[in-house]
Order: C-alpha cells, then structure tokens, then sequence
C-alpha cells in the first residue's frame, strides 16, 4: 500500500554518511554542538548516554548505530539534535545540521519496497528535490522499535 | 461578574468548610446533644452557602440552603440528632463534595439534587414530637442564639465598667445591602468605636468581620463614658451605613433584657440572613478587651498556588547546582576569602532549603480527614462494627506526595474493613469484642514517613493465597511450599490477585493491591505486610520526605561518577581480597558478624577496567533487612544532589533511578541500590 504524505513539509536537514535525512522542523527543539556524554550502562547500543542540557538531563543517540552504520569519529561539524516525540525528549547525534527546506508534499514518495530488509521501516518516505534526495524519518519508530526489546533482554 | 480570579480561593474555602461541616457531623453523632457542635456547622455551611450564591452556583447555594434549614431546626431542638438525621446531613455533604468537584473541574457545579432534598424536606417538616430530652435541648437552645457569649474575664470587665459607672452599650450597625467594600466599612465603624470607648465583643467575632464573613449587619459591645445617642450619630456619619441600633446592656438580665434588632428572632429568608449568633467561635477566646482595639490577629497564613512553588523549588534546584560548582571551584583556587563566603552561601542555601521543603510540606491529615466519614460508612454497609483509631495525623509530607497517596490508603481501608475485620456475630464467635478495631497511625522516622493500616480482623490466610495464586498460575505448586510467610502475603500484590470469595462492591475487583503497590513505588516509597492468621494483619507504607534534593554519597566507577543516596547507604568500609569469601560463585564479606553479598557493580554495568586491586572500597547498603556490599572504584564525598528524572525514553534503565547535574555541569547517574537486592 503507497500511502503518501499530502501536505507541504519545513524540515530540517542533516548529514549522516553523506547521505541527507530529514525530520519536520516542529519535532525539533535545538540542534547542539557535542558535550560530555554520560553512559547509561545496559541500555541500547545506539544509546550513547545522557547529557546536561541547560539543566534538564537529556537522553542522547547515535543515529549511525541506530542505523547500522559505522560509527565515526567527531568532527568539527557533528551535531546533536534535539527532538521531540510525544512526551520525550532526545538528543540524536548526526555528523552535520544542514539547513531547514520546504518539500512540497507531492514530492513525498513511499520508502522503496524492494528493500527488503527489516531495518528500513523507520523510513517515512523520500523527497526528491532537483538534484537532492531527502529520506524522511518517522521519528516514533527510530526511537522505539528495537529499544523496546533490549530492555526486556536486560531485565530478563 | 467576573469570578474567575476567586474560583481557585472558593474551590480551596469551601472544601475547608465541607471538611469542618463533614468533622463536625461526626462529632454530633457521638454527642447528639451539644449545640456548640450545630452552631458550628451551622456557620460552616452558611459561610459555603454564602461564598456558593456569590459566585453564581445557585444547585451549591440551595443545597446548602435547605441543608441550613434542618440544621436550624435542630438548633432549635424543633428535630432531634439521630442516625437517621446524620445519614442525611452526611448525604447532602456528599452531594456538595461532588459538586465542588465538578466546579474544580471547570463544570458549573450544577446536579440533580432533589432526591436528597425530599429527603431532607421530609426530615424538616417531620418534626418529630419532642421528648422529654429534647425539651430540655430545646430550652437551652432558646436562651443562646440571642446572647453574648462572655468568658469570665469579659464578664469581670464588664462588672467593673458598670461598677465604675462607663455605659455598656450593645450597638447593632446594618451596612447597606449593596455595600461593596464591608471589611473597610467595618473598620471605619471600629475606628468610631474605639475613640469612643473600649469594644469589648463584637458579634461576628472580630476576625470574621475583616473577613466579610457576614451578611449585612453586625453587633458589638461597647464600654463607653458617651451617651448613646452620640455613639449613634457619629457612627451613622460612616458612609453606607443602614442603620444604627443602640440599647443599652446589662449584665445582670440576659437575653431578655437586651431587646435585639427584630431580624434576630426572626426565621430566616432568603433574601437577608440573620448573623449566627458564635456559641463559642474558635476566635473569641483569643480575644482579649485590651488588645479589641488592635485589628485581632489569627493565625497568618497565605493561600499559595502550589505551581508557584514548584517554580521556587526549580529555580532552587539550579542554585543547588551551581552551588556545587562554586564549592569546587572555590576548592581548587584556594582563596581564603572566596572559600569563606562560599561556605556562608552554603550555610545560607542550606536553611533556604529547608525553608522551601518546608513550605511545601502538609500534614497527612489533609488525607486522613476523609475517613472517618468512609469507615463509618462502610461498616454501615457491610454490617460491621468498626472504631477507627487515627493517630500521628500532623505528620507532615511532601505536597506531591499527599496528592498521590490518599488513593492507596483509601483501597487499603477498604480492603481491612471488606476482608480484614469480621461480621460482629463472627467476631463474636471467636471471642473478639464485637467492635473491630482499624488503626491508621503516621510517623516520621529519619527521611522517611511511614503509614501503617492494620486492623484486628481475620489476618491473611496463607493457604487460601497460596490456592488462589496457584489457581491463577501465578506460582506453582512445588514453589508454593517454599516461600515464607512475607512472600506468600508479598503475592497478594501481583497483579490480577484478589483473595475475597465474593465480588463485592467495596473491593475485590481483582485490580487492587498491585495498583496500590505501583503506586506507593512510583512514589520511591515501599510496602510491607505483616499478618498474623485469626490476629489481624497490618499494612505499613513507607514514603521518602521530599522528592527531589536528597543527600548522596558520590563514587568513581572507572571515570564515571555515580551517586548512591545516603538513605539507603549504611556505611562505608575498605576490603582486601583475602576479606572476600566464595560462596557458590558469589562473593561474600563478613559485616559485622553477617554474611553480606558483593555487588560487583563494573562488571554488572560493563565498565572495563584494571584487573585486581589490593584494596576494594566497599559501600554497604540495605534495603529492609537485608543488606550488600557495593564494590566500587574510589570515593569522592557527600553531596546533597537534585534528583533529575533520565526522561521518559530511559525510563528503564536498570538498577538507575536517575540522574544528577554535577558542579562541573556533567551528569552523574544515580543509583538505585533497591533493585540490585533481590
């Protein structure tokens, strides 16, 4: 089933292994540069730790775990965004914030059903504007998803 | 009218005058006689009806209204207190609880009262005959609405002004009925008063007068060297003044002598009500003549929106925090003077913190006070007969805490009266006296309150729970043997367990203790039954002071920081290696004549690190009566630590019950040595 997303989308772009992704601006809260990094022992492996954002202790990801990629080194540009999801709060970390587009919500296209892979459903959809293409995240399954399941192992 | 502003002090006041209304029944139906106790709930109600009709909820004012006028019928013995009078009183109560609960939740306040007040018309025009008792009643009741209430002192002032020949005039102001400003028109009349003499009473009392708390009139006793007539002319030069009453007082004759305004002996209506007349308002004992002349000071007290001290305590702990970072700071540049005063603002920041915690601390009677009435009530329903002992009710808790905590206790109650306490004729059969008994008892106890519910009822019966739980596979028959006492009652908490054979109305729904227990431990508190079979049973709860600063002790772990609370540590203490034992795969130290487990807490985290140490520094910890040894890395010091949440999406985590903001700004987590014992 091809379910595309309708409306006119602000996003903000970010960099992670020179491809471009993109989560709708009003998820956003603010994008950081890098800080110390609190490990929180047996969570998750992309949960990288906590950190102190203005006094409110912030859960922080790698999104390049997350997505099964190879961890990189920090560089001058990685950043942390800030984002929101229902009632949560968290930091992910991207090797660059880009800038904030307009997609046009006809150019919106369904992930590729011919990856089949089981990793893939975090993807919202892909936007291609003239010669970039933007993956859109659905935030909710990015956070959630495998997360769930790594506590359960921890406790049992 | 724009009455938004004054919801929030309405919603808050009228609770207060339900409680006092609600305490005060109680009390009547343990002395049906005693008018003090009517009068009391008289004013009460009158105040709510009052407050109900000036902001427009006219169901709360009429309620209340009707609920007024058997209250003055008993006041005037024209209806005697008996079970049945209460039972309706006590119903009407209910009604105006629910409809202060609907305006609280933005509703109007408005519902379908007529049941309950056919109920209380037939009880009015019921008028039961009088008895021989009730004559008597009666008779009392004529002679006090329409006097002073003098304690002797006032008397032997009065016998002296009369002896040394000043007037004592009973003096009656109405203000007019659309007089805006009454407590300022109160205080002009004063000022005249006072130049002229000395007020010696003032009906209502002094303190309700500044408060508004009465309709249009009000009456005071004065001792004055002027004539009446002059008394009269100058306080009628007070602007929006009715009218000005002024006759003359004698002790000697009471009440008959002291002709009162017609109002007073008038019966009621709606459009003007007469002032109740105080038997013994809990003011007027204060005052004193000589001190009648300053305004009457109670008790001062300001009423808080509890956001704004949530915002306090935020902004509070950022100050902690930072607090923290100076004393570092201060540490490693080793100024004399800089140390000194960081240690005065420590000092200082540590009574602030006090004073905030304090602030926001309530007595549990906020939560006790509402029992009374439901024990009394169940035990109606279920036939039983219960004397409820409420001790400790002044123990103070955190604000958020109380909110959260009625609920728990208020399934627990019902738990200990349906399943707990017997039927009389059953506890008669054992040979228990036939009253049960329901002790609810609150104590503080180092940074803890515990609240214990423990009745002298049937106590837990171990084979039906270890049926029951065998029958909803909660554990197996081979386990069943095994547990002890504390872990069979401890099953009594699993969710989807409930031991009564019968569904009933009070409890047994089968979700129960297990809400009651996530409740108490989302709280960061704990539960623990005790029971002895035929004995009774006692569930005690145990609940930290405050939730968000606590004293912790802070250790290294490779190069992180960790913060074990101080609450649960017992103390600290250095190991070698040959000090560890093996048992069975598990390290164990001697402490202090026991066996206590070590917690290696690197390896249980994942924190790589050296090999072998020649010396462990250890921190014991206890959770009940059972205690372990943390291994840890090195020590660094106590610190009082800003509890913060990891946020919902770490949750979690295990054995971390949060985290903390360090002086240097990072992030320390803390430990929650509760879940590393099992």
């Amino acid at each position: 089933m091809s379910t595309t997303v309708e409306e006119d989308l602000k996003v903000i772009v970010f960099e992670l292994n020179k491809e471009e992704y993109a989560v709708p601006v009003q998820q956003v809260g603010s994008i950081e540069r890098t800080q110390a990094i609190t490990r929180v022992p047996n969570t998750a492996d992309f949960v990288k730790g906590v950190i102190n954002l203005r006094g409110v202790v912030t859960p922080v990801i790698d999104l390049r775990t997350r997505f099964g990629m190879k961890e990189s080194d920090q560089s001058e540009n990685t950043r942390i965004i800030i984002v929101y999801m229902d009632d949560i709060k968290v930091g992910m970390i991207v090797d660059a914030a880009n800038d904030v587009t307009d997609i046009p919500g006809a150019m919106v296209e369904p992930p590729p059903s011919v990856v089949g892979t089981v990793e893939t459903d975090y993807i919202r959809g892909i936007a291609k504007l003239e010669d970039r293409l933007l993956i859109l995240l659905d935030l909710h399954k990015v956070l959630h998803e495998d997360e769930i399941e790594v506590i359960k192992t921890v406790e049992g | 009218m724009e009455v938004n502003q004054y919801l929030d002090i309405f919603i808050e006041e009228s609770k207060e005058n339900l409680q006092t209304v609600n305490d005060q029944l109680l009390e009547l139906e343990r002395n049906p006689k005693d008018l003090t106790i009517i009068q009391e709930i008289f004013r009460s109600a009158h105040t709510l009806k009052g407050m109900a009709a000036t902001m427009g909820f006219q169901d709360l004012a009429d309620l209340t209204h009707k609920m007024e006028n058997v209250l003055d019928a008993l006041r005037n013995g024209e209806i005697i207190v008996d079970t049945l009078v209460v039972d309706v009183l006590f119903e009407a109560v209910e009604y105006l609880e629910a409809m202060i609960m609907d305006i609280s939740d933005g509703g109007q306040g408005r519902s379908d009262v007529t049941a309950i007040a056919s109920k209380i018309e037939a009880i009015e025009s019921g008028k039961m005959p009088v008895g021989a008792d009730t004559e008597r009643v009666q008779s009392d009741s004529q002679e006090k609405p329409i006097e002073y209430y003098l304690d002797e002192f006032e008397t032997t002032v009065l016998q002296e002004a009369e002896a040394t020949g000043y007037h004592l005039l009973d003096i009656t102001i109405s203000l007019h009925e659309d007089c805006l400003l009454k407590a300022a028109r109160v205080y002009m009349v004063f000022e005249v008063l006072e130049r002229a003499g000395e007020v010696i009473k003032a009906l209502p009392s002094i303190d309700e007068l500044e408060n508004e708390q009465f309709e249009s009139s009000f009456s005071v006793l004065l001792v004055t060297q002027e004539k009446g007539e002059n008394v009269q002319s100058s306080i009628s030069k007070v602007s929006e003044i009715e009218e000005v009453v002024v006759t003359p007082f004698s002790l000697t004759g009471t009440g008959g002598d002291s002709p009162l305004p017609e109002q007073f002996e008038q019966p009621e209506d709606d459009s003007c009500h007469p002032i109740e007349k105080p038997a013994e308002a809990n003011g007027v004992k204060d005052q004193v003549p000589d001190t009648s002349g300053k305004r009457a000071s109670g008790n001062k007290t300001i009423r808080v929106n509890i956001d704004r001290l949530d915002i306090l305590m935020n902004l509070f702990e950022e100050l902690v925090i930072d607090r923290g970072r100076l004393e570092q700071l201060s540490k490693e540049l080793e100024h004399k003077e800089l140390q000194e005063t960081v240690e005065r603002m420590a000092r200082t920041s540590g009574d602030l913190q006090d004073i905030i915690l304090n602030m926001r601390m309530v007595p549990v009677d906020q939560v006790f006070n509402r029992f009374p009435r439901m024990v009394r009530q169940l035990a109606k329903d279920l036939g039983k007969h219960i004397n409820l002992e409420i001790s400790g009710a002044d123990t103070e808790l955190d604000r958020t805490v109380i909110d959260e905590i009625g609920d728990p206790i208020v399934h627990l109650i019902r738990n200990a009266i349906d399943h707990g306490i017997e039927s009389p004729d059953e506890r008669a059969g054992k040979g228990k006296p036939p009253e049960g008994t329901l002790r609810l008892h609150a104590y503080h106890s180092g940074n803890h309150v515990f609240i214990e519910i423990s009745d002298d009822g049937a106590g837990i019966s171990r084979e039906k729970v270890l049926s029951k739980a065998i029958h909803h596979a909660v554990i197996t028959q081979e386990q069943s043997a095994k547990l002890s006492d504390k872990q069979v009652y401890e099953l009594l908490m699993a969710s989807g367990f409930s031991t009564a054979d019968k569904i009933s109305d009070v409890s047994g729904r089968g979700v129960g203790l297990d809400v009651v227990k996530n409740t108490i431990e989302s709280l960061g508190g704990t539960i623990d039954i005790s029971s002895v079979f035929g004995e009774g049973s006692k569930f005690s709860i145990q609940l930290p002071l405050t939730l968000s600063i606590i004293s912790a002790l802070l250790v290294k772990l490779e190069s992180d920081t960790f913060a074990i609370p101080l609450s649960s540590i017992i103390e600290t203490a250095m190991i070698t290696p040959a000090d560890m034992k093996d048992a069975h795969n598990q390290k164990m130290i001697d402490f202090r004549g026991r066996m206590i487990p070590l917690i290696f807490i690197k390896q249980l985290f994942d924190l790589k690190g050296k090999g072998e140490n020649d010396n462990y520094p250890v921190v014991i910890v206890r959770k009940g009566d059972k205690s372990a040894g943390i291994v840890v890395d090195s020590f660094i010091g106590q610190q009082e630590i800003v509890l913060k949440t990891l946020g919902e999406y770490l949750s979690e985590a295990f054995a971390i019950s949060g985290a903390t903001i360090l002086g240097d700004g990072q992030v320390a987590l803390v430990l929650d040595s509760d879940t590393l014992i099992k």
